[in-house]
């Protein structure tokens, strides 16, 4: 017989760290059916007979975000045979909360509960027999991070499950609200519901008011008009609205439970958590103390310790390992010229720059892994929403954008954390504004070309790039799109803990692997693709350089980038494979000028490129490069989250028309002030862009009052 | 009235009401800011915004926009 068990509980309660302690490596990650909340399946260590379904973290069964709705469908249409709810017991009155609503669905449910070695640590003491006969289902003691106590909790979700049988269980409340759902219940008896639930769920969701539940039910006009009439009446009775009387009496019924199970130890000692706080986020230290954390991050991962391990697997084992002794093999057996320059330039060239890559973006990823995992990110949050709210954010915001430094696909996937869906939406479309690992290689190129190798260069174009992320949400928050209330921040801070290795590595991988198989896939093809197409013209014929297919592309599209400062073709096909891969812009310059293995360290390519550009263009071309639509694996990624088409033509148009406007801007004024260009010209750039921002705030102004209404 | 945005750091109040409404309100209650509860606010951000309170025996940051929406006594 299979078995299926869903992981259900509040977010911060260790239940990822759990469900990868039972499923080991055989998880399945997807989507849930129709929206972009992340789905996990995995089977059970040792009994291929049981699937583990890794339900998302939430606080409660409300039918407001998109998690909690999720939860609830799975709870109703796939029918779980047993629910593991897994509880932080340092928490636990408002973990309760969630394990009323579960219980109330009437599925067969363990409670696990987790983190009982804080517990005694604190001198508390919890009583697991105790609650168990409070809540009438088994209580499993476990630490989901040592792996203790899960065989038993899962053994005894197998065990009830295979029972089928449960103890019901009912919220005791007030006189007057269980009058009132009884008269619901009989209501509903004699309409045939076509939820296979008990009624005593769905009469409190409908005391409730729930829209989920009275949508799923289509009840007729009539019965919904006697159902108002009880609730209004519960109501004016009790003067409260019926969403505040179900939430008070589930606190006050937890607060019975919790005062005959919870023994309190010496109250009044400040925990360490506490202690760590009052350092963390001091008013005077909270932002010296970041800065320093996220230099240190950076000092590591990108500077220090990154590049000895990029240069390495760049150098070292692709340029000479990989790539040297590949030639020597197809040269000894012969291999047509063509097809040898084929696979160790182009594609083994291409790749093993991505790849290059990857050590750096793994070390970035391990240190946000432990910033996340030990709590700190939420402080994070919490430090700079005041910040971000300005421009329409939220402080959960900072977070998918400093993933994003490292790799826009991760960052664009951990804009989930944000609940509010004109918050995510809009984070989605700014992420990838904060230049990438593979963006580095371009501003590394013309800083050497034409600035000498200046120092500034770097900070001045990641200035450039974070002060267009506040400028565009700010003019994105006045178009209908965006317009509205700001969502609420109501964020836990969790207790700090020192995160475990195991954790940190899936994190640390989950993120980074993407940029592994984009390279394997997307890269393998587009660097082949390249290379054919500028080695080959029209008439199939090898030749190099104008004669090609992709110079005669470049051609056609390169009067478009004329007023950037950058119209010859070479640029022109170097920003088109910048949308294949960031990483390619570098390389195929390389290609397009016939230097070998180029990087942005090459001087032959330094010398062409200072003799094409001038040093307003070049900044110009690293703006556009860095603020027009990212790569397609980025650009997949904004699909995905979006969840339509739509809204990715919009995110994308958007990047690159702000990305050709900025670069307009640049190139025109600065000819004009540094070049001796027509000024002319310089006020028509400055006054289009005039136009547009206006002509946007004209726009939303009018729309933003029609779209109030719906809200 | 007093509201929670209103109180000082380190105090310690109850709450009377919550005003407001729909998915925003829910939520605060979800979290466990209902009638009669007890709050203690902790501190305020280094930028003068959100707030940090304790309820339930957990941390909650909220903004002071929404903190706004919740009625208190000392």
């Amino acid at each position: 017989m299979s078995i299926k068990i869903g992981l259900a509980g509040n977010p911060n309660s260790g239940k990822t760290t759990l469900f990868n302690a039972l499923t080991g490596a055989t998880q399945y990650v997807g989507n849930w059916p129709g929206v972009t909340v992340e789905k996990k399946s995995g089977k059970l260590k040792g009994n291929k007979e049981v699937e583990i379904i890794d339900l998302p973290g939430i606080y409660s069964l409300s039918p407001y975000t998109l998690e909690e709705v999720v939860t609830r469908r799975f709870l109703i249409d796939d029918h779980p045979d047993v629910v593991i709810n897994i509880i932080d017991a340092t928490n636990i009155e408002r973990n309760l909360y969630l394990t009323t609503q579960i219980l109330e669905f009437g599925i067969p449910t363990v409670i696990a509960l987790n983190m009982m070695d804080l517990i005694r640590k604190k001198g508390d003491h919890i009583s697991c027999k105790a609650l168990s006969k409070q809540l009438g289902c088994p209580v499993v003691e476990i630490s989901a991070l040592k792996e203790e106590g899960i065989k038993d909790a899962v053994n005894k979700a197998i065990e009830i499950a295979k029972q089928g049988r449960i103890k019901k269980f009912a919220l005791p409340m007030m006189e007057e609200v269980e009058e009132a759902i009884t008269q619901i219940k009989d209501l509903l008896s004699v309409h045939n519901t076509t939820l296979s639930l008990n009624n005593d769920w769905i009469a409190i969701k409908l005391f409730e008011r729930d829209e989920e539940i009275v949508k799923q039910l289509s009840l007729d006009q009539s019965t919904m008009t006697q159902i108002e009439e009880i609730i209004k009446a519960c109501e004016i009775e009790l003067d409260d609205d019926c969403e505040s009387i179900i939430t008070s009496e589930r606190y006050a019924y937890i607060g019975d439970v919790v005062s005959h199970v919870v023994k309190k130890g010496n109250q009044s000692k400040e925990t360490v958590s506490d202690r760590i706080d009052k350092i963390i986020t001091n008013r005077f230290l909270a932002l010296p103390i970041f800065v320093l954390i996220m230099w240190f991050v950076y000092y590591i991962s990108v500077s220090s310790l990154g590049t000895i391990v990029t240069d390495w697997t760049n150098d070292t084992l692709f340029g000479e390992i990989i790539q040297g002794n590949m030639q020597n093999f197809l040269e000894t057996a012969n291999v047509a010229p063509w097809l040898t320059a084929l696979i160790c330039d182009g594609i083994i060239g291409g790749v093993g720059a991505v790849l290059g890559f990857v050590p750096q973006i793994m070390l970035l990823f391990f240190f946000l892994a432990i910033l996340e995992d030990c709590g700190y990110m939420a402080r994070v949050a919490f430090i700079m929403d005041r910040i971000f709210r300005k421009f329409g954010l939220s402080g959960k915001s900072f977070i998918p954008m400093l993933i994003g430094s490292g790799c826009g696909v991760p960052g664009i996937m951990a804009s989930r954390t944000l609940e509010n869906d004109k918050d995510r939406k809009m984070t989605i479309m700014l992420t990838t504004f904060i230049p990438c690992g593979a963006k580095l290689p371009i501003i590394a190129l013309f800083a050497g070309a034409m600035f000498g190798g200046a120092s500034w260069v770097a900070p001045t174009v990641y200035f450039m790039c974070i002060t267009m992320v506040v400028i565009c949400g700010m003019i994105l928050k006045q178009t209908k799109l965006f317009a509205g209330e700001p969502a609420p921040f109501v964020m836990e801070l969790p207790t700090y803990h020192i995160p475990g290795l195991k954790g940190v590595l899936i994190h640390m991988w989950d993120r980074g692997k993407g940029f592994i198989i984009k390279a394997g896939t997307v890269i393998f093809v587009a660097c082949g693709l390249i290379w054919f197409l500028q080695s080959f013209s029209w008439s199939l014929e090898m030749v190099e350089g104008e004669g090609s297919i992709l110079a005669s592309i470049g051609n056609v599209v390169a009067p478009i980038f004329a007023p950037l400062g950058f119209g010859n073709w070479e640029a022109a096909v170097a920003t088109i494979t910048g949308l294949v891969a960031k990483e390619n812009v570098v390389a195929t310059y390389g290609v397009l000028y016939g230097i070998a293995d180029a990087t942005e360290e090459t001087s032959d390519l330094l010398s062409v490129i200072a003799a094409n550009f001038t040093a307003v263009s070049a900044f110009s071309f690293i703006a556009f490069n860095m603020l027009c639509a990212p790569c397609f694996a980025a650009v997949g990624a904004i699909r995905r989250e979006m969840g339509s088409w739509k809204w990715t033509f919009i995110a994308t148009g958007f990047q690159t028309f702000t990305a050709y406007l900025v670069a307009l801007l640049i190139n025109k004024v600065g000819t004009a002030l540094l070049l001796g260009g027509s000024i002319i010209e310089a006020i028509i750039a400055i006054a289009i862009v005039a136009i547009v921002i206006i002509s946007v705030f004209i726009w939303g102004r009018g729309k933003s009052q029609e779209t109030s209404f719906d809200v | 009235m007093k509201r929670l945005k209103d109180v000082k750091c380190g105090e310690h109040v109850k709450v009377v009401k919550l005003e407001g409404d729909g998915a925003v309100r829910r939520r605060i209650m979800d979290m466990g800011i209902t009638k009669g509860c007890e709050v203690t606010v902790r501190k305020v951000a280094p930028l003068g915004d959100p707030i940090q309170i304790t309820v339930r025996g957990y941390e909650l940051s909220i903004r002071k926009f929404d903190a706004e929406m919740i009625i208190v006594e000392s």
